[in-house]
């Protein structure tokens, strides 16, 4: 579903941010990016949204090679994955139902269609009664909610978190990760970057690890050590 | 906030133009009147039989050039004459009764549709069988001529300026609304957002942008036209015999579908230049 073959990516002069990367990641899964600061998990999330190419090697989501997809094919590539930030990046003029509705519309659904899904979404994030409300009057949870709802509405196979629990407290960081559980089992491959250590212990799924560029731990949770 | 300041510019970039459009149209429109005016004279060999005149009439009638021509006989000729050189000495003109002085005088007065034309004609005319002397004036006809190619060339200038000018107002105002919007088109990115679908709400601004800025100066200018024609009437009565204001109507005829094409065409182009250099998209 997602490998990545020697991957490296260097920004404009110095130590590369990904260092002959080699990773696969099987369909269902879920695993946890965890590592510093500084990194190179950003990098990693960019490299698979084809934010950004890599200088060496090759990456391949769901099939296909990301250096062959040409610069008009990208949008069509990005409606595959899902992608959840930590900043939520909710539209703030616009309330909860409408920031769901907009992933539909940026993909020409019809509004009957956006009726009848959005709502359904919502409910399953757990946020039908508040489809009124504007992201500040949301907690933090909640816009979170509203962000992964937003991802998913467009039923995409892979779910990229970037730190999707970075802002929140222990409570709402344990019910958005109880959610991203929820959504794996439905079938959906959730890859999470984190740096939330406690939970990632408890979880025990997959944890990869990087650290200066390089992966220097793949494991099950239970075999996860430091 | 900076569409409103956007539209407003624009509307004075417009305005400015449809300001100039209308007095280059009066100033046209008085060139023509004078034009109109010019004439060629063409005198016939004397002994000429009224068949080759009628001949050389269809030749002139023939020509693109010519807008209108009429035939003044010896007769019609000497009385002109003795209307504006014996007036009120009806009996020293008598002498002359049975005895046309101007016999050979009989001509063709040929006007014009374009007095640079003038020149070709006259060579033509020269080389007609049966004519004997072709009057024209040729300052007249340069002069008229090398005006309206000044006009031509300042109203080239001056649109051309307003049109840059509008262009970079318009771009500025794209520049800030993808700057205000950037979170929302980074978001559209990462959904999966199309080029087109991003770059629609920003072309459809500027178009916006410049139908409203063109609609708005036409508007205040259709109101303003008149009562500027009144004024300078009774301001400068003296003025009033030498200027024939074209209706507004007639300006309004050309000038609504120029300004809306402009202020549409000028709302696009700076939208869609400005989207492709700071969105890559």
């Amino acid at each position: 579903m997602i490998k990545l073959q020697h991957v490296s990516k260097s920004y404009s002069a110095g130590i590369p941010a990904l260092n002959d990367v080699n990773l696969e990641i099987e369909e269902g899964e879920f695993v946890f990016v965890v590592g510093d600061s500084g990194s190179g998990k950003s990098t990693l999330i960019k490299l698979l949204l084809k934010e950004l190419d890599p200088t060496e090697g090759e990456i391949l989501i769901n099939g296909k090679r990301l250096g062959a997809i040409r610069h008009k094919q990208i949008p069509k590539f990005r409606r595959d994955l899902g992608v959840v930030f930590q900043d939520f990046r909710l539209l703030k003029d616009r309330n909860v139902y409408d920031n769901v509705a907009f992933a539909q519309r940026v993909i020409g659904a019809s509004v009957r269609e956006s009726r009848k899904k959005v709502p359904q979404m919502l409910s399953m994030v757990g946020l039908a009664a508040k489809y009124k409300s504007f992201p500040k009057q949301l907690s933090g949870g909640e816009q979170q909610r509203v962000a992964i709802a937003r991802a998913l509405i467009n039923r995409p196979k892979i779910l990229l978190a970037d730190e999707p629990t970075g802002n929140l407290d222990s409570n709402n960081a344990w019910e958005i990760m109880k959610l991203l559980e929820e959504i794996n089992e439905r079938g959906t491959t959730v890859v999470v970057v984190t740096h939330n250590m406690e939970i990632v212990k408890v979880m025990q799924k997959r944890i990869i690890t990087i650290q200066k560029g390089v992966i220097i731990s793949d494991v099950n949770g239970g075999e996860y050590e430091n | 906030m900076f569409s409103l300041a956007s539209i407003a510019t624009m509307s004075a970039c417009i305005f400015l133009f449809g300001l100039f459009f209308a007095i280059v149209t009066n100033f046209q429109s008085m060139v023509k009147e004078a034009e109109s005016g010019v004439a060629v004279t063409v005198f016939f060999e004397p002994g000429i039989t009224q068949e080759q005149i009628e001949a050389i009439g269809n030749e002139i009638r023939g020509r693109a050039e010519v807008s209108d021509y009429q035939f003044v006989s010896a007769e019609e000729a000497w009385m002109e004459f003795k209307e504006d050189y014996f007036k009120g000495h009806a009996e020293a003109a008598e002498g002359f009764a049975e005895d046309n002085p101007l016999a050979n005088s009989a001509s063709y007065a040929i006007y014009l549709s374009d007095v640079s034309m003038q020149p070709v004609l006259v060579d033509y005319l020269n080389g007609l069988e049966g004519v004997r002397e072709v009057r024209h004036s040729a300052t007249v006809a340069n002069t008229l001529s090398d005006f309206n190619s000044l006009i031509g060339y300042i109203s080239v200038g001056i649109i051309l300026i307003l049109f840059l000018v509008a262009i970079f107002l318009i771009s500025n105002t794209v520049t800030t609304g993808i700057a205000v919007r950037r979170d929302e088109i980074g978001i559209m990115k990462l959904i999966g957002a199309t080029d087109s679908f991003v770059r629609a709400p920003f072309i459809v601004e500027g178009v916006l942008i410049g139908l409203i800025g063109a609609i708005l100066p036409l508007l205040l200018l259709y109101l303003l036209y008149n009562k500027i024609v009144v004024y300078i009437g009774a301001k400068f009565s003296f003025l009033s015999n030498l200027i024939n204001f074209v209706p507004v109507d007639k300006v309004f005829h050309a000038l609504v579908p120029a300004a809306l094409v402009l202020g549409v065409g000028i709302g696009f182009l700076g939208s869609r230049i400005t989207i492709r250099k700071h969105l890559n998209v």
